[in-house]
């Protein structure tokens, strides 16, 4: 029988899914959910299949279907998942660890956690093909040297030695890869393999992939939320939601003709228009020459760094991780007060350190984190946690605090029904929803964002950038907002200071920052980010080398 | 070994000296603060204002205490611990042999209850809220429940008395046969065994359990690991450095804890020593065994220290 299905070339065969977990509420009975609603796909031999959906759509959860395995007691309750012919949910613990490891291997979101601190890299790499007995170590190992050539890690013959913690995140996720196909899979489960990385790192990672695929003939799911990542490198593209798929087809197909809304909603999910304003008289920040460094004046984080924030306008700061973004922002409080420079304020310099700041400054810089879901007390409800600046700021006490808090949940779209819940009850969303109305609640000048989007799904990011645009039309607050994402930064920016190593590098109007000609660094950046083309990636990484040729 | 590990441990070595010096301290001013000296202590009844005052000036209780208390460092750096009062020997002499005695019984117990307890801890995050890891839990948290001189009677009542395998009062001497030696501490190194074993069981439980979240351990899972295997080869060696913790001030109570275990089976170690002395009053040897106490503990407790350096590849194989 296998012989017959292998003749067809089918490798992966899944039929009516369903895949159900039990959660505990608190304070109710534990209850049964379902994850995956009979979905079924096919998967031939050597191709790629990309899952694609927000966070809860259930891509993971699929993926790993086919290891047999279910994170966190997700269990497979119907349906089949045929590969290479025969049904493995038979198979028993046994079956699913002999499969795992050789017929089917797993790249995680992120290899710099997947990896064991413990062991050298090269043990890890080889240690499936080892365990499967598919090979002698001196083979696995030549094999894994010869896979890290591929993938083009530098000293292909040496990082093998190394300890994961001495090699960085691009290429730990490389080495993941090189692991993977060191055992000769026939299907490879790529879970975001790129999504931890910076752009500029993704666009190599993802051509390295790409290659390694294409040469050694493995099947790949490859799931990620980035349908522009996914065009990329699959064949064909499965797009699921809640669970339930909406739209499978060829990789061209949904991304040019999708034919339903929703993937509609995912191709043009970073299409806002914003007309850029131009810089009024004055600003009414200005950061002057500052450098600040962490341990003692030792790591140089920020150096020399001046830019200038005008009222009611967006100041978007772009760069790496480690560029010294959330350093501008932390000196700009006084956090981290700078060692050189100073920050005007209203025309006057603001005291350095945090502490010696009367109250009225405070209140007018407030700040929005990354991850609202820990920039919450969890133990409060919608209203203290809204009401507090009211309190602290203006001394509003009982019904007038409630009517402002409740003002306050209509500006961010979210009524009065959200005042006595907890942060835990909130959707991501919903939860820097929230945390917007917080800084609001001050009233403040300017709100510093802090990569405010970066943990959210495409959609729901889009529905807080649109938000917070309008709230800038009514309520005239400038925003200094950091990001990594150039997408983001073309829809909210009025002006784009991109830094690179604690410097800025080009600082300017929006137009004039997104106008070649490009420096170095903001060509790389600009050219990293996945267009939702096929065959961008040949071309960016064409492109690039004949830039890096250039320079 | 690279330069900032050496630094690490360097520094934890010179800590861990001046904790020591700044217990001696303690233990002298301690000492100080009782009611009557030495010479009062030694003429006892038969004490008249005269021969007080000769004897103080002789042994040069006259001079202030930082002079004394330097003179008493000065001995006890050179070796010379004093002579006990009670019976006029010389202290380092006779606490040679006990604190032999002493380490003897706590290095069997340990051979025993490291390795029991790291496996039975391995087990139990094997077969976690099963029922094995139950009764793992369970057993071993009632063996420790029990007051060690409970535990010490009970293995008396079935093993010497009833079943008479082994001798109820562990006595040993100079020269003894390493087999007779080895019976007549089973009782008293099973009864420690016992009382150390459940913490380092469930030190090893919580330890490994807490890396188990870890996205690596899913990924040795994703290999096709089986489950023992995913725990000895991936949880553990990155849950070392708190069982070491554990571990090493388990040794060091089966070193200074043995006090009531060596009492009910009349072993001659350092417990039985000190007690002898406390109710003799005999304040040079409770000075001396108290710092040798406060030594093993902070030794041992660098030993731990530097274990856990050690097993970090970060501080081991820096970038």
């Amino acid at each position: 029988m296998a012989d017959t299905k292998a003749k067809s070339g089918v490798l992966l065969d899944i039929r009516n899914l369903r895949i159900e977990a039990t959660v505990y509420p608190p304070g109710e009975a534990p209850k049964n959910i379902v994850l995956v609603h009979d979905v079924s796909l096919t998967l031939e031999k050597g191709k790629v299949l990309g899952l694609i959906g927000e966070s809860g759509a259930g891509k993971s959860t699929i993926g790993l279907s086919s290891m047999g395995y279910g994170r966190g007691g997700v269990r497979i309750t119907g349906g089949e998942v045929l590969l290479n012919g025969r049904d493995i949910l038979k198979g028993g613990k046994e079956g699913f660890r002999k499969l795992r490891g050789r017929e089917v291997c797993y790249v995680a979101q992120s290899a710099a956690a997947a990896f064991n601190p413990a062991h050298r890299l090269m043990d890890q790499v080889v240690e499936a093909t080892l365990l499967h007995g598919t090979a002698t170590r001196a083979e696995a190992e030549k094999r894994a040297v010869a896979l890290f050539k591929k993938l083009s890690l530098p000293n292909p013959e040496t990082i093998g030695e190394r300890f994961p913690h001495q090699v960085s995140g691009g290429q730990l996720q490389r080495v993941m890869t090189a692991m993977a196909l060191c055992s000769e899979p026939d299907l490879i489960v790529f879970d975001e393999p790129t999504t931890a990385l910076d752009v500029t790192t993704q666009i190599d990672v993802l051509a390295a992939i790409k290659d390694a695929i294409r040469d050694t003939h493995v099947a790949a799911l490859y799931i990620t939320h980035d349908l522009a990542v996914v065009a990329q490198v699959s064949d064909e593209i499965m797009v699921l939601r809640h669970g339930r798929l909406v739209e499978w087809g060829g990789t061209r197909q949904i991304i040019k003709e999708p034919r339903q809304e929703y993937t509609n909603a995912l191709v043009s999910v970073h299409e806002i228009e914003h007309a850029e304003q131009k810089p009024g008289t004055a600003p009414f920040l200005s950061v002057k020459n500052v450098t600040a460094a962490y341990g003692g004046g030792h790591v140089k984080v920020l150096k020399n760094v001046s830019v200038d924030i005008y009222p009611g306008q967006t100041l978007a700061v772009v760069g790496e991780s480690g560029s010294g973004k959330s350093t501008l922002a932390r000196a700009i409080t006084g956090l981290l007060p700078p060692e050189q420079g100073t920050v005007t304020f209203d025309g006057r310099p603001l005291a350095n350190r945090l502490a010696d700041r009367p109250k009225e400054d405070l209140r007018q810089l407030q700040m929005i984190y990354q991850m609202a879901d820990v920039a919450m007390n969890p133990r409060q409800t919608v209203g203290t946690i809204i009401g507090r600046p009211l309190e602290f700021y203006f001394g509003m006490r009982g019904r007038a605090r409630d009517r402002r808090v409740a003002e306050l949940l209509d500006e961010i779209e979210m009524g009065k029904g959200f005042i006595d819940r907890y942060p835990a009850e909130l959707s991501g969303g919903q939860k820097q929803r929230v945390c917007i109305a917080r800084s609001l609640a001050a009233k403040p000048k300017l709100i510093i964002c802090d990569e405010v989007t970066s943990a959210l799904d495409p959609l729901v990011a889009n529905g807080i950038l649109k938000l917070l645009l309008n709230l800038q039309e009514h309520e005239k607050v400038a925003y200094l907002f950091i990001t990594h994402d150039l997408a983001t930064v073309k829809s909210i920016a009025d002006s784009i200071a991109v830094m690179y190593r604690g410097e800025v590098v080009r600082y300017g109007s929006k137009s004039k920052v997104l106008t070649p000609p490009f420096d170095a660094y903001t060509d790389l950046l600009l050219s990293s980010v996945p267009e939702m083309e096929i065959g961008w990636l040949e071309e960016a990484i064409k492109g690039r080398r004949m830039a890096s040729a250039g320079n | 070994m690279s330069s900032p590990i050496l630094k690490l441990i360097a520094q934890r070595i010179a800590l861990g000296i001046l904790l020591l010096l700044a217990i001696s301290v303690l233990i002298f001013a301690g000492t100080q603060i009782l009611p009557g000296d030495v010479a009062q202590a030694i003429l006892g009844q038969s004490a008249t204002p005269e021969s007080l005052a000769n004897l103080r000036q002789q042994l040069g209780l006259n001079d202030p205490a930082y002079v004394r208390y330097f003179h008493w460092l000065g001995g006890v750096l050179t070796g010379d611990l004093g002579t006990a009062m009670s019976s006029g020997q010389d202290i380092a002499t006779s606490i040679k042999g006990r604190l032999w005695n002493t380490l003897f019984l706590a290095f069997w117990a340990a051979i025993v209850a490291v390795p029991l307890a790291i496996i039975l801890g391995l087990i139990a995050v094997r077969y976690r809220n099963g029922w094995l890891d139950k009764l793992i839990s369970g057993l071993a948290l009632a063996s420790t429940s029990f007051p060690e001189f409970f535990v010490g009677y009970l293995l008396v009542y079935f093993f010497a008395v009833h079943w008479q395998i082994f001798p109820a009062i562990s006595t040993v001497y100079d020269g003894m046969p390493f087999g007779e030696r080895m019976q007549a501490i089973a009782l008293p190194a099973a009864a420690l065994t016992l009382v150390v074993l459940a913490h380092m069981m469930r030190m090893t439980r919580a330890a490994i359990l807490n890396v188990m979240q870890s996205a690596y351990v899913e990924t040795a899972e994703l290999k096709g690991l089986s489950a023992f295997n995913v725990i000895r080869k991936h949880a553990f060696p990155n849950a070392i450095a708190p069982i070491i913790n554990v571990v090493m001030l388990n040794l060091a109570y089966l070193i200074v804890g043995v006090v009531v275990v060596e009492v009910i089976f009349v072993y001659p170690g350092m417990g039985q020593y000190l007690v002898d002395h406390v109710t003799k009053r005999d304040v040079p040897v409770v000075q001396a065994v108290g710092l040798i106490f406060a030594a093993v503990y902070i030794s041992l407790n660098i030993i731990a220290d530097i274990a856990a350096i050690v097993a970090n590849p970060r501080l081991r194989h820096p970038k």
